[in-house]
């Protein structure tokens, strides 16, 4: 490893923070720093228009009105929102929610929550590519559904829903349908008209804004219980001083991504492409997660038979590599990533993932590192392996 | 979150590898995370008669922590008689790494495991006799190894024959 020398490859988990979105940011802790709420006065009026403009940017870019778009401070807040509001808004129609096997882990236990308080949930299988088949929505389902929720990217493999279809049959069916997108915002166009989406989850850290900003779309006219009671911000759906600082970071990262979308698509998927083949190529028994063309720009995600994610990690990290994998050994559960089991795979085989995602700063020659650095790494870890 | 010491002896394991013919064999597999650890071992006299390890090889298929425990034992183990070896427990190991992550202390059993589960197959091939709490021992780890051969049954018996005919990784799933 040459001294100092560092390349990230772990975008899906956090990106750093755009320069030029620090620098929007800065003036709204010291100088404009005033509580929108308190909007008599100046400095409480600079808040609440920086507020607005930032909502106005977040909503256009997602075809969604200014009224639809509540800031929340993770993706996981607003997923929860989403879940237990929609699911005790609307509890007198039904208590069946369906949401797919490989949603984030916020997903899954908000809905596990739920079932303690007796609501129904099913859970939809996923093929090996990790994609939702659009008959077992059909045939899930029933007269008492309230809620369908399905992920628009997967965050392990980036595999990517059709979620424009699974929304159409939730409008068919009357069910209200809600995506988390805090991979896929930013990295690929969403509509949520044309999505047919009544809810979205969508998050500022994952998109080179900062950490604490987060938002859920909520459509006009949705039933909604709010999560978090108090002062009535955010139309009533999330009491709290808004993190106006953070917010407006947001909204800055949202405008960049647009503005800049097109061009960094097509310049990540090469990179991506150039990665996935070089990989499955210089190593034997290696192997591709999740969809091979039907994924994020930015994800590339692998298993190497015989050996284990950690160690492959811990390996690439003593060579500056920032990789991640989801395997028992480094889970706090010590359970495999219940979205590659999802598709298919074998503990064993799930034992040894790796997923490396790639961002605004990744050069071709970080890839090309890569393509040097873990041919290597798998090749010693595999000699101290049992298994050849 | 790691030790420079479990670092240092992941990087640069000690002692790992096969050793042909060797005299005893432990496999054992952690049945909650799944990795693997096999120990190979080749025992010796001393001048007291006393058996001891002159040599002492690993193979795990496992995480930072599992190789580096893999790696500590080997350390800890050669040339030690049976009578010292036996002595060597997981708190020794985390010991000799200065320290293992509350949720990786499984691991450390996991070697510690793998050590007397060689003895004992050194012992039980050699026809001699066998410590009760070697015994003890060796039926726990039978009943775990069961369910863990049973995730791996397919790369085993492909491991075994690479043992008879010698072969590369294939690129069956």
């Amino acid at each position: 490893m040459k001294k100092g020398k560092r390349i990230y490859l772990d975008y899906a988990a956090t990106t750093p923070v755009d320069s030029r979105v620090v620098k929007t940011m800065l003036p709204y802790f010291t100088v404009k720093f005033g509580n929108p709420a308190s909007s008599l006065y100046s400095f409480g009026q600079e808040a609440k228009e920086a507020l607005e403009r930032s909502r106005g940017i977040i909503a256009s870019v997602l075809g969604a009105k200014s009224g639809e778009i509540i800031f929340t401070a993770s993706a996981t807040e607003s997923n929860n929102t989403a879940l237990k509001g929609i699911a005790f808004a609307n509890r007198n129609k039904g208590k069946h929610i369906i949401i797919s096997s490989i949603e984030h882990d916020c997903v899954l236990n908000s809905a596990k929550w739920l079932q303690s308080q007796g609501f129904e949930v099913e859970k939809l299988p996923v093929d090996k590519y990790g994609l939702v088949n659009l008959k077992d929505v059909e045939k899930a389902i029933r007269k008492d559904t309230i809620l369908i929720s399905v992920m628009n990217a997967n965050n392990e493999m980036g595999t990517i829903e059709p979620v424009k279809e699974i929304g159409r049959i939730c409008r068919e069916n009357g069910i209200y349908f809600h995506t988390d997108a805090a991979q896929s915002f930013g990295k690929i166009p969403i509509d949520v008209n044309r999505m047919n989406i009544d809810l979205l989850t969508a998050s500022s850290h994952k998109m080179y804004g900062p950490k604490g900003a987060a938002l859920l779309f909520v459509r006009k006219g949705v039933k909604i219980e709010p999560f978090l009671h108090g002062g009535g911000q955010e139309f009533g759906l999330r009491s709290s001083t808004v993190n106006i600082p953070a917010v407006v970071g947001f909204a800055k990262a949202v405008e960049i991504c647009r503005k800049e979308i097109k061009e960094e698509t097509q310049r990540l998927t090469k990179l991506r492409d150039r990665l996935m083949e070089g990989v499955l190529k210089k190593i034997p028994a290696s192997y591709l997660n999740g969809h091979p063309k039907k994924r994020l720009p930015n994800n590339a995600n692998f298993w190497f038979k015989f050996i284990e994610g950690e160690s492959i990690v811990a390996a690439l990290n003593s060579y500056g590599i920032a990789g991640s994998t989801v395997s028992a050994c480094s889970s706090l559960k010590l359970k495999p990533s219940h979205v590659l089991l999802a598709c298919g795979l074998k503990p064993s085989q799930a034992h040894g993932s790796l997923r490396l995602s790639l961002g605004r700063w990744t050069k071709e020659e970080d890839v090309d590192y890569v393509l040097e650095i873990l041919p290597k790494v798998v090749e010693k870890l595999r000699k101290i392996s049992p298994f050849k | 979150m790691y030790t420079k010491k479990v670092l240092e002896h992941f990087k640069h394991p000690h002692n790992y590898g096969k050793i042909k013919n060797p005299d005893g064999i432990g496999k054992v597999g952690n049945i909650v995370c799944g990795d693997v650890m096999w120990l190979y071992i080749k025992v010796s006299k001393n001048k007291e008669n006393q058996e001891f390890i002159k040599d002492i090889k690993f193979e795990t298929f496992g995480c930072v922590a599992a190789i580096a425990v893999s790696s500590i034992i080997t350390d800890l183990a050669k040339g030690k008689t049976f009578k010292a070896v036996l002595k060597t427990n997981k708190d020794k190991i985390v010991e000799s790494l200065e320290g293992l992550p509350p949720i990786k202390l499984h691991c450390s059993v996991l070697a510690a495991d793998a050590l007397k589960e060689a003895i004992h197959n050194y012992l039980f091939k050699n026809k001699k006799e066998i410590p009760p709490e070697l015994k003890k021992h060796h039926r726990r780890v039978k009943k775990e190894k069961k369910i863990i051969e049973n995730r791996y049954k397919d790369w085993i018996k492909a491991e075994e024959k690479i043992h008879k005919n010698g072969k590369r990784i294939s690129n069956k799933k």
